[in-house]
């Protein structure tokens, strides 16, 4: 159990890994996330999502960005070693239906988590049109996956080494400019990319679904370390969400409970914080 | 709690009993009352604040052969009712004043499986000591006889004659019970079906076995090397622990019945869900459910700053809201974590505390500072981190449905205390998963599974019992719990008609 069988780099600081579990691949639906530990004694647990799976073969896959010890210590783990602990399928699914046309916006490693919605929301018939945003063409990922599912696929890149030299909310905004405008918006990345698009899409009142990466211990609903304000209300991320409605999120609180051990983590965080850099500059603009 | 230094305690004891051995047999009631109770010896205040060792020591030898003298051997044994699992407690007494640990440990496991545990962590006071003859006589709880103790050292005698003795198990039943949950209800569930010869699979959602045992309670109060011990003992048993399986998720209650071949089920999930107070500020960074607090410092031991991987704020100024043992464990962790001071905040006074008596003597000799009758009314914070508590004054007025006076807010005695971390620890409430995601399986109002007597809920074949019917209760009820339960479940397996 909890074999890795493939692992791939897919960009710097972005790995794939398919890891064989084959309880949780029968279970898992898209938006779901397992937690992993890679030490029993000392490890941290961490939330990552679970972005395929393969039922015949009792696999998932995962794909994270290296941004502190534990994603360091698995980017390190090779084919055919083992994975200590997995917990999952973890969170409330997605919610499929067919809504028309849906514009799914994923940013830096948040496009991992998008995946897996997209294909669900493809599958159930949904128009799809997916907006990829990145720092450089070196960090773009899954884009020839996302262009299967899409029937128009946006690429912005801060540089402007790969598509439009735009942030994701540009594209958005033309999106839900345009008639007809979107029935719905998933936007899945940094918060702070997060908070940018519920913002784009609030006046246009396109309802907006976020998913939500808070810090996690249990995610069982037993700690309430992941807990955010909801609407005004206090809910938790691993068993209330991780997907919630946009418009309703305190973003604010929810950065500074995310950067709550910043100081006492060792790497410093590379990728989808200078992301964020990025973006900040872009909502100051 | 006189925190008198253990060499002193064992001189003392060593002299009350050469005193005893000169006294004609058997000994009077009178001369039974007038021996001293023998307090717990414990690691020196200062020191152990700042370690992770356990604070009571246990009883020397001689310690415990003394206290045990102190038993009336009452014929009623009003103790036993006071003792949910009704422990034959007159009878193990005597077996250790008479030194015959052997036969003391053996009544003891007649009807406790975990006395090792019990005898820590019970509140003894409110159970089977606050019925004691000895403490009505010298009018006094605490003068009781101290049978939880003795317990304990009935139980560490045993552990510490080394390898424990693996119960017997009856022949293969080809019968499969799904237990879910590895606290101490689940435990003695899986121990009592797996005596029956059944095949016992333990399901738990953590990367370790042991519930609140293990993440919950630290560890200088119940050392995780007792909970790891009762665990081997199961699996030499021939239980399997499967660890990182959440029930209702990695695998649905209907599914474990209908597909997987168990035929039957307990679930002794816990109450897991932690209550917060619905303050201003309570999302701040900062602020901790004591779930969380004591989990990242007891199962991820973030305390141990060497090795663990998952962070924790090691604050100066920490509050902790509630007055159950919770509070006092997560009051007690802060200052082990380096806090400079630790204000423990409780509405209501010391004597309404649902906190085992020892536990508020041992953090109060520690320095955790007491504010009673106060209460928290908003956490303030900066740049959306915790600078400051607003408490409010209370005074006890009318007594309330429960026959406890209830606190009355005293309007206008706001006051504020600079504080970098919160802990909130009013309790728990029940984790809705299984109960969510098992059709048919009713609870009530407050997400408790109904279970009748037996522990049977309103499905067939599937048991329940611990806090996830209790509400948050004690690691004996849960335990009796589980027993009864596992009872029934052997019945039902027995009869063939499941
Ligand atoms: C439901 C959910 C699904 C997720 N899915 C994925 C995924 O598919 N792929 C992926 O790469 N990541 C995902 N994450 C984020 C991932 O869990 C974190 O990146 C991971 O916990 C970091 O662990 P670490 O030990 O490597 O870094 P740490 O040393 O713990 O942290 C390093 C840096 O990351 C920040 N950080 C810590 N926890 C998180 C977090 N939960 N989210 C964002 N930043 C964090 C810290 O503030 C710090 O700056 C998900 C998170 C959640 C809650
Ligand atoms: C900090 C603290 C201190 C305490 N101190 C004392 C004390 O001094 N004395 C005393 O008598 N009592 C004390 N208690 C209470 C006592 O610990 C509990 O009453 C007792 O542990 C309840 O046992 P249980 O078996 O019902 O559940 P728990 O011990 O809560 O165990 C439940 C287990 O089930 C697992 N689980 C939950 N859901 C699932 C699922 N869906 N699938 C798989 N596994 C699942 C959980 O991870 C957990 O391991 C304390 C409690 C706490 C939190
Ligand atoms: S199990 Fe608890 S209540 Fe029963 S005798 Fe032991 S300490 Fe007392
Ligand atoms: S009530 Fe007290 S004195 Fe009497 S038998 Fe029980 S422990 Fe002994
Ligand atoms: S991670 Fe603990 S309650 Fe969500």
């Amino acid at each position: 159990m909890n074999l890795i069988l493939t692992k791939e780099r897919l960009s710097e600081q972005v790995y794939r890994m398919r890891v064989r579990t084959p309880l949780i691949a029968a279970e898992r639906q898209p938006g779901q996330f397992v937690i992993l530990q890679l030490d029993t004694e000392f490890g941290e647990r961490i939330p990552l999502t679970i972005v395929d799976s393969d039922v015949d073969e009792g696999s998932i896959t995962l794909i994270f960005q290296v941004v502190g010890r534990t994603t360091h210590q698995l980017a390190g783990m090779e084919a055919g070693e083992k994975i200590a602990n997995l917990v999952g399928p973890l969170g409330q699914p997605s919610e499929i239906h067919n809504f028309g046309r849906v514009v799914c916006v994923g940013g830096g490693i948040g496009v991992a988590p998008l995946y897996s919605i997209a294909k669900a929301l493809r599958q159930a018939g949904n128009e799809l049109v997916v907006v990829i945003g990145a720092r450089s063409k070196e960090l773009v990922i899954l884009e020839h996956e996302m262009r299967a599912l899409a029937g128009e696929l946006i690429i912005c890149t801060d540089d402007g080494s790969m598509g439009r030299k735009d942030l994701v909310t540009a594209p958005l905004k033309e999106l839900c400019e345009a008639a007809p405008k979107p029935d719905r918006v998933v936007a899945i990345g940094p918060p702070i990319m997060m908070k940018a698009c519920v913002e784009t899409t609030r006046p246009f009142g396109v309802p907006t679904v976020v998913s939500l990466n808070t810090i996690m211990i249990d995610g069982t609903g037993m700690c309430g370390g992941c807990r955010v304000t909801v609407g005004g209300q206090t809910r938790f991320v691993c068993v209330d969400g991780p997907e919630f409605d946009g418009h309703q999120v305190d973003f604010e609180q929810m950065m500074a409970r995310l950067g709550s051990y910043r100081a006492q983590e060792r790497i410093a965080a590379e990728g989808c914080n200078l992301h964020d850099e990025a973006l900040r500059k872009g909502l100051k603009e | 709690m006189s925190g008198r230094p253990p060499e002193e305690l064992l001189a003392a004891a060593r002299a009350e009993w050469a005193r005893l051995e000169e006294l004609p047999r058997p000994l009077k009631p009178r001369e039974r009352l007038a021996i001293p109770p023998q307090d717990m010896p414990s690691q020196d205040p200062l020191e152990r604040a700042g370690n992770m060792r356990e604070v009571a020591l246990g009883y020397y030898a001689e310690q415990a052969r003394v206290e045990a003298e102190r038993c009336l051997q009452c014929k009623n044994a009003p103790c036993v009712r006071g003792c949910p699992v009704r422990i034959d407690i007159p009878e193990f007494i005597a077996a250790i004043a008479e030194g015959r640990m052997a036969a003391a440990i053996e009544i003891i496991k007649r009807t406790s499986l975990l006395p090792a545990i019990c005898g820590r962590v019970c509140p003894q006071e409110s159970q089977c000591q606050a019925e004691c003859t000895v403490g009505r006589s010298l009018k006094s709880v605490e003068k009781a006889v101290a049978i939880g103790r003795l317990e304990r050292y009935a139980a560490d005698w045993d552990r510490e004659q080394g390898e424990a003795q693996i119960p017997e198990t009856g022949p293969p039943t080809g019968r499969k019970v799904a237990v879910v949950g590895s606290g101490p209800a689940g435990l003695t569930v899986a121990a009592d079906v797996r005596r029956a010869g059944h095949e016992v699979v333990l399901f738990e959602a953590f990367h370790k076995a042991g519930g609140v045992l293990v993440y919950g309670i630290p560890e200088f109060r119940l050392p995780k090397a007792i909970v790891r011990a009762e665990l081997d003992t199961l699996q030499r048993m021939g239980v399997e622990l499967r660890t990182n399986f959440l029930v209702g998720r990695t695998r649905k209650l209907a599914d474990l019945l209908e597909k997987d071949g168990f035929d039957a089920v307990f679930v002794g999930s816990g109450a897991g869900l932690p209550k917060f107070l619905n303050i201003e500020g309570e999302n701040l960074v900062g602020v901790y459910s004591a779930n969380e607090y004591l989990t990242r410092s007891n199962l991820m031991k973030a305390y141990d700053r060497g090795h663990a991987v998952t962070p924790i704020h090691r604050a100066q100024r920490v509050a902790v809201l509630g007055g159950g043992n919770v509070a006092m464990d997560a009051a007690r962790t802060a200052l082990r974590l380096g806090a400079s001071e630790v204000h423990l905040i409780y509405r209501r006074t010391e004597a309404e505390m649902p906190a085992r008596v020892e536990e508020v003597a041992h953090a109060k000799e520690e320095g955790v500072i007491f504010h009673l009758l106060q209460n928290a009314k908003r956490i303030l914070g900066e740049n959306l981190k915790v600078t400051a508590m607003e408490c409010l004054r209370y005074e006890l007025g009318e007594p309330d449905a429960s026959g406890r006076r209830r606190p009355v807010e005293i309007p206008g005695s706001e006051f504020i205390m600079p504080m970098d971390v919160v802990i909130v620890a009013i309790g728990n409430e029940s984790n809705p998963l299984i109960a969510r995601t098992t059709p048919g399986l009713e609870v009530d109002r407050y997400g408790r599974i109904i279970t009748d007597e037996q522990g049977q809920t309103s499905l067939p074949r599937v048991f329940a019992g611990g806090d996830i019917v209790l509400g948050a209760a004690t690691v004996i009820l849960a335990m009796g719990e589980g027993r009864r339960a596992a009872a029934a479940i052997n019945r039902l397996l027995a009869a063939g008609d499941a």
